[in-house]
């Protein structure tokens, strides 16, 4: 029995080892996957480094069951708002400085400002010359400004993330598929199941090394935000990206075409760089869109991160995102491994 | 004793083709086995159905009297006509890696040494010549210490020198008493390592049995070959054992000595003269009609 665990792993390392060894000798791919992201984030760094805000923003707490109340003020063009159904999540966001000014359908004697922001302020100001001062009760939270840089580091991450699995593991799978290394391998003792353990890891080590030297890097230039544990952030990258290779093995399982895994890899990513939340936030989009974005492992995973890295958050109130993340991997995985062949089918 | 490995009625059909159509044979211990065939004849899929690669449609296969279990893949060796191996590994990086892939293996110094691979370890496996890159399947096709082999085309595409290298690769290993099952489209190949031979055309056997035997049993003659310029006489009255090739004719002859003198009592000129065996080639020619090299 121990032989048999011993075998199976030595095989999965020589494996795993040969399958590095390809990676790292590979000059363009291994430059692009560190360039890539650096590229990405210096440029919103740059493009973000004025001033950003030109509206303000109100958030307005509505109960599931209630009606939008009819708030005056959220009529004026310069105003934008928005509607949270999570009190908590709208005072975080209030904290943040992502809201200027929070009201809440429940109670419509209170507002929330934020005594650090000065557009806070301003909003207060403009709110209470509208409403009067005597009615309101003055309700206040303090916090340190989320630039979008911060806000949108952790999505990025993850994009690079989904990136480097997704492609990472397609493209080769099926290329080896192609040029007959699967063939090859098939007729030694080596099983489906060691290949693609071998693979997964390969991968997973690779993109645990790159993401966390392009934490560093972007880091140093930009120095974002992270207020959490970085055992919990890494926990989290390690669940999404178990479950986007596990993604993309069941894209690459029977096709030796490149054309067609290219097509479809793409068709896998292009959802998630928009649904994800990598970019903008979809606390304002309709239900169906928010559904389908919960059905991608992206978001879940730049979700967490972003509760980590912002707020501040522990693992265990972010149990949501890991049981979501651990369940897409295991039926994911158990799919690919159902579905893969050696050969072209 | 049980032969090494039994085919019984194995069939591939594709959409449209019937790619091997109900072939059976049995492969004795200790044998090279040659499947000889033309291009698009069914040894590759034949082979390949053996190997495990390719699902047969019909049809049975028996290791050592067992249908193929975790023990046939454990101690059979495999090359293809075409593999590519994985890049940006050296040579030596690929032994290593197949060699870890199995629990018994050959020692790796005495498989370097036996295909002759010590100039090729430090080198990029992607990039050897071809005849290099053949070696080191060949390597890989050993690794494991395998009981029976499995050659597919191995000398297909090489130059001459190439081709005698392997040549005597094969022999090598066939002195170590290992099975070897192999196909080829050069019967100058199934000739010199073969023992044991099936000629297949259009996925069906045409003919079994040892090179030797099998010219014994079809030819009973030798061919006298003239070139057309020297042969000034009407042909005709050689008929029927005379055949006209492209710049000479060949006379079918079961006594040398005969037909010579025929051909000098007519004033024939000689100097052309060629008297040669029949070979795998024409047998082929004389059982299908059509050359191997169609």
């Amino acid at each position: 029995m121990i032989d048999r665990i011993v075998n199976f792993w030595r095989v999965v390392y020589v494996l795993m080892m040969a399958r590095n060894k390809e990676f790292y000798r590979d000059r363009g791919v291994m430059i692009w996957s560190f360039l890539f992201p650096f590229l990405i984030v210096a440029a919103i760094g740059f493009a973000f480094s004025g001033g950003e805000q030109t509206v303000f923003t109100v958030g307005v707490y509505v109960p599931a069951a209630q009606a939008d109340p009819d708030i005056p003020l959220l009529r004026e063009s310069f105003i934008k708002h928005v509607t949270y159904d999570d009190f908590d999540q709208a005072l975080d966001r209030l904290r943040n400085f992502q809201v200027d000014l929070l009201l809440s359908a429940e109670q419509p004697d209170y507002y929330w400002m934020n005594e650090g922001s000065p557009t806070s302020r301003a909003m207060e100001r403009l709110f209470l010359a509208e409403n009067g001062r005597a009615a309101m009760q003055r309700q206040t939270v303090t916090g340190q400004e989320i630039r979008y840089v911060d806000w949108v580091i952790p999505g990025v991450l993850g994009m690079n993330l989904m990136f480097g699995c997704l492609f990472g593991i397609g493209y080769v799978i099926v290329r080896y598929r192609k040029n007959g290394v699967l063939k090859r391998i098939q007729v030694t003792p080596v099983t489906p199941l060691q290949f693609l353990t071998a693979q997964v890891l390969s991968r997973l080590l690779v993109m645990v090394v790159v993401s966390v030297i392009i934490y560093a890097g972007c880091d140093l230039f930009l120095n974002f935000v992270m207020r959490g544990s970085y055992l919990d952030l890494i926990i989290v990258a390690l669940l999404g990206i178990v479950a986007m290779i596990a993604f993309a093995l069941i894209i690459a399982s029977r096709t030796a075409s490149e054309e067609l895994a290219n097509g479809l890899l793409n068709l896998a990513t292009f959802p998630m760089l928009l649904l994800s939340e990598v970019w903008f936030s979809l606390d304002e989009a309709p239900n169906w869109l928010i559904f389908i974005s919960q059905c991608l492992p992206l978001t879940h995973a730049v979700q967490a991160a972003r509760e980590i890295m912002l707020n501040g958050a522990g693992l265990g109130s972010l149990m949501y995102h890991v049981w979501v993340l651990l369940a897409m991997s295991i039926v994911f995985l158990a799919a690919a491994s159902v579905l893969f062949r050696w050969n072209e089918a | 004793m049980a032969p090494i490995l039994e085919v019984k009625h194995l069939r591939k059909e594709y959409r449209t083709v019937v790619a091997v159509d109900d072939i059976s044979f049995q492969i004795p211990t200790g044998v090279c086995f040659g499947l000889l065939g033309p291009n698009g004849a069914g040894k590759t899929t034949t082979i390949e159905m053996i190997e495990g690669i390719t699902r047969p449609t019909g049809g049975e296969i028996f290791y050592k009297g067992k249908t193929r279990n975790r023990e046939f893949s454990l101690q059979a060796g495999i090359q293809f006509q075409s593999t590519s191996i994985m890049e940006k590994l050296k040579a030596r990086e690929i032994l290593e890696l197949f060699h870890g892939l199995y629990p018994k293996t050959l020692p790796m110094d005495e498989l370097i040494e036996l295909c002759d691979l010590e100039q090729l370890l430090e080198q990029d496996a992607t990039k050897l010549s071809g005849g290099q890159k053949q070696r080191l399947m060949f390597a890989l096709a050993l690794i494991n210490d395998p009981e029976i082999i499995f050659l597919d085309e191995p000398t297909s595409g090489l130059d001459p020198q190439a081709r005698h290298n392997l040549w005597k690769l094969i022999e090598r290993i066939k002195g170590r008493g290992k099975n070897v099952l192999l196909t080829t489209h050069y019967m100058e190949e199934a000739e010199i390592l073969c023992d044991h031979l099936i000629i297949i055309d259009h996925g069906r056997i045409i003919s079994e049995g040892s090179p030797k035997a099998l010219l014994k049993q079809h030819f009973g003659y030798f061919y006298v070959c003239i070139d057309k310029t020297d042969m000034h006489i009407d042909i005709h009255q050689f008929e029927p054992g005379i055949k006209e090739r492209n710049d000479h004719y060949e006379i079918q002859s079961q006594s040398v000595e005969d037909t010579l003198q025929r051909l000098i009592h007519e004033g024939v000129q000689l100097n052309s003269l060629r008297v040669r065996q029949p070979t795998l080639e024409d047998l082929f020619l004389k059982l299908t009609g059509h050359s191997l090299r169609d």
